[in-house]
């Protein structure tokens, strides 16, 4: 005799049960701490702070070792975590041209005041799987000289400005909106959309801006300078009504710099694709500035032909917390629907039979 | 109850702004309200904008009722019931006469509902023009115009096509004669009982960012043509446990020769038929 | 939100905010979603004159720094605009239709309800609600409602209220789906009015 299918209570308790057992893997095997995570797995933390929204080593690295190193999942922890965190203010722009540089690169020009600095990366590197790695305690090379920039370091797109080549970036909104806080509206302002692409999925912001490489709204682009390093934070609390220093972070900063033939109202110069991270995400940086670029087509008169520049498109299916729930939501039980689906079938089909003669 | 977040889990200035959406939904019947969905610790497509639309509303003397697919006991039901439980403390039920709040994804419950219950569904996508117009833009448009022969013109596709209309669930509807609205994928059986219901409706959809309402004692009317009017699906069998014939039943497969049986959807509902026979 | 601050003369808002912020919007709710229903009010011990305890209640349950607030001129006393300040953080602002809430304490001077924020076609849910404190429910001219909530008709009498009331009214619910929504605040009850009720008649 059927019994209608109870017992989903003991089944989620069940399953949190394998969860953690699974999680913690072989107990001869010694658990891993947030200080290795932060320390030895940090593009992985700072990524998940980055599209987290969340500036916290810690905090990110907890959502990751909970995550079983799952970099979607960790993202949705740290966002849930964020959705009820008070908010005390808004920190004033940060100023990347007063940054402490650890990693410089420009490909416009061979060399500029503050020169290029190669800093940490895995550019050069041969990726030959380094087995000393897997026997543990490879020795540590010397770090040569200090490369860190110690002279200033003006920002390739400042100094191009001083000669009128490069378009004004434009006094942005006076007071950002926030698209956590207030639901997306189309058109959408630079503001948000540099918000979107901020927290957007790093593999969906990727296949976008490759596709305008590859022809899909081609933007022409030049990686005017790539930086990396410490930058200050500041905060003016209404009751002080000066800013003060709150801390310094890491972050990533790509200023693309792009063709513009010019407009019936516009000089032919050229144009801007912004991009910024925490930490040392340096592909999402670079794919968002392409992407950013291409998402001004309308405000520049381009024609919107590609994915790329649709801002529908890329600022509604970037979000990997919401395209993940959604997709794997088909999980959920669709008995009635899918009920209603059969009946319906078996119909038209019984139509089409007796409709056969 | 669990310590540490805010009673229902959403703090204050975001149920505020909750409440403020749904009021507005209230005035303009079937009218998407955006709002500032927040991310919640449940993924995006298993009830978020539910869940938050419950959080805003809920208080600690409500009675709280959970459905999928009409039943209690299925797993995403059993995990937003003890979400509440949980962060709220409040009292649940399975019984749909108890309840004062239900929410509910995919179904309504048979049992009628009554003045002062509030139903709170769970949307997965709240645009009825969405696979018309994917645009934002776009839909926004032809709602503010109430332009909605796009919707006619699929909808008599259909006729055209397989004799009546092939759409079974999330079947569009019109509310106070103003707004298309999506009810949700609820089956079309479940439609009629929208209409002029004395409980308020509330939709919630959190990824999509949007509310909406049907107040009580509002027109709901499903799409249709005078030469194809709309109807409901039928079923030539009774519930095997309860001999409901009145009822949504699920199909149940039994074995692997073709074997299957139909029982109700609606667990509160069946239970209470099969008590009743006991007595 | 319930700091009692006596040296200041600043009257205290909900005694337990989440709870009360909680009741006073089902209030609302069943307010709104029931046009011409009198509904119990749920409220606050004390609230600044002119502001009655209901209607502090509504505001201190809705309104917040995300929320502009319009007062009229008898309500825009220091008083009153201390203790919204303090319990809301809202702003306060000078026209009525910059507003997404407006406070009537004088109804009988109050301007017409087509002076307030009314929604555009595409966005009719950004329009303002007004809030009109008024000194009873059921002494006025009665109107016969009609419209989503209402299972047959209902009868409301609001009291007190400007001669041209009603045509503003009926006016308002022909724009719909813009419009204003109304919710009138007495010394023990609530009840709702919104865009989308009819007045016959």
């Amino acid at each position: 005799m059927y019994v209608a299918v109870k017992g989903g209570e003991k089944a989620i308790d069940n399953a949190h049960a394998l969860l953690a057992e699974e999680r913690r893997g072989a107990e001869e095997v010694p658990e891993l701490s947030l200080a290795q995570i932060t320390q030895q797995l940090a593009l992985a933390v700072e990524r998940v702070m980055t599209e987290g929204s969340v500036h916290d080593r810690e905090l990110a690295a907890l959502a990751l070792k909970q995550a079983q190193g799952d970099a979607v999942e960790a993202i949705f922890l740290l966002r849930a975590y964020r959705t009820t965190l008070p908010r005390f203010g808004a920190s004033q722009p940060i100023d990347t041209g007063a940054m402490t540089i650890r990693r410089r690169i420009s490909s416009a020009f061979k060399d500029l005041p503050g020169g290029q600095v190669l800093g940490p990366t895995y550019d050069y590197t041969h990726r030959l799987l380094d087995f000393a790695l897997a026997a543990e305690g490879a020795a540590r090379p010397e770090v040569k000289a200090a490369e860190t920039g110690l002279e200033p370091s003006p920002r390739v797109t400042d100094v191009l400005r001083h000669q009128g080549l490069i378009e004004e970036s434009g006094p942005g909104a006076d007071i950002p909106g926030d698209l956590t806080r207030q639901p997306l509206n189309f058109p959408a302002g630079r503001d948000l959309r540099l918000q979107n692409l901020a927290r957007a999925d790093e593999g969906f912001v990727l296949a976008l801006a490759y596709s305008s490489q590859r022809g899909y709204g081609n933007t022409h682009p030049f990686a005017g300078e790539i930086r990396m390093g410490e930058v200050a934070v500041e905060l003016v609390p209404e009751e002080l009504g000066f800013a003060i220093d709150i801390g310094t972070i890491t972050v990533t900063e790509c200023q693309m710099i792009n063709q513009f033939k010019g407009s019936k109202t516009v000089p032919p110069q050229f144009t801007r694709g912004y991009g910024l991270t925490f930490g040392q995400c340096e592909r999402k940086a670079m794919a968002m500035a392409l992407v950013d670029r291409s998402l001004r087509a309308e405000e520049l008169g381009e024609t919107v032909t590609a994915p790329a520049q649709d801002q529908e498109f890329v600022l509604y299916h970037s979000d990997n917390v919401e395209a993940s729930g959604f997709v794997q939501h088909l999980k959920l039980p669709h008995y009635v629907d899918f009920q209603s689906e059969l009946e319906m079938i078996r119909r038209l089909r019984r139509e089409n039979a007796e409709a056969v003669p | 109850m669990s310590t540490g977040y805010n009673f229902a889990y959403l703090d204050e200035q975001t149920k505020r702004m909750l409440r403020r959406a749904l009021l507005k939904a209230v005035a303009i019947p079937g009218y998407q309200v955006p709002f500032g969905s927040r991310e919640m610790p449940l993924p995006y497509g298993w009830g978020t904008g539910g869940i938050q639309v419950t959080a805003a509303v809920i208080g600690a003397d409500d009675i709280l009722k959970v459905i999928d697919q009409g039943a209690d006991d299925t797993t995403n039901a059993v995990s937003i019931r003890r979400f509440f439980a949980r962060t709220a403390g409040v009292a649940t039920t399975e019984k749909t006469r108890e309840a004062t709040v239900i929410q509910t994804r995919h179904r309504i419950p048979e049992t009628p509902l009554s003045e002062g219950q509030i139903m709170v569904y769970q949307v997965p996508i709240p645009e009825p023009l969405r696979w018309l117009e994917p645009r934002e833009t776009e839909t926004r448009k032809m709602h503010a115009l109430a332009d909605y022969g796009a919707m006619h013109v699929k909808l008599y596709e259909d006729i055209a096509r397989y004799g009546h209309i092939a759409t079974t669930y999330d079947y569009p509807v019109l509310v106070n004669d103003r707004y298309l609205m999506r009810p949700s994928p609820i089956p079309k059986f479940d439609n009629p009982k929208m209409d002029n219901s004395p409980a308020l409706q509330l939709f919630g959809a959190g990824r999509e960012k949007r509310i909406y309402a049907v107040p009580p004692y509002t027109s709901v009317k499903s799409l249709d043509f005078e030469d194809h009017p709309f109807e409901i699906q039928r079923w030539d069998q009774a519930c095997a446990l309860c001999g409901a014939t009145e009822s949504f039943l699920d199909e149940v497969v039994t074995d692997d020769a073709g074997g299957r049986m139909y029982v109700c959807s609606d667990s509160d509902y069946c239970g209470e038929r099969r008590d009743e026979v006991e007595q | 939100m319930n700091a009692l601050a006596p040296e200041t003369g600043l009257l205290p808002g909900f005694s337990d905010p989440v709870a009360q912020s909680q009741k006073v919007f089902r209030v609302v709710l069943e307010a709104m979603s029931r046009p011409g229903t009198i509904v119990a009010a749920h409220t606050v011990a004390s609230a600044p004159r002119p502001l009655d305890p209901v209607a502090a209640a509504l505001i201190l349950a809705l309104v917040d720094y995300e929320t502009p607030l319009w007062l009229d001129p008898a309500a825009a006393q220091p008083a009153v605009i201390d203790y919204l300040r303090f319990h809301c953080g809202c702003p306060l602002v000078e026209r009525p239709d910059q507003a997404a809430f407006a406070l009537i304490t004088d109804p009988k001077s109050m301007p017409p309800l087509s002076s307030f924020y009314l929604g555009s076609d595409e966005y009719p849910d950004r329009s303002t609600t007004v809030i009109v404190q008024v000194p009873h429910l059921d002494g006025g001219e009665g109107w016969s409602l009609k419209g989503p909530g209402i299972r047959d008709q209902a009868i409301l009498s609001a009291g007190h209220l400007p001669a041209a009331f009603k045509a503003w009214v009926q006016d308002n619910h022909l724009l719909f789906p813009r419009g204003i929504d109304l919710l009138f605040a007495a010394p023990t009850h609530v009840a709702g009015l919104p865009r989308s009720t009819q007045l016959e008649g």
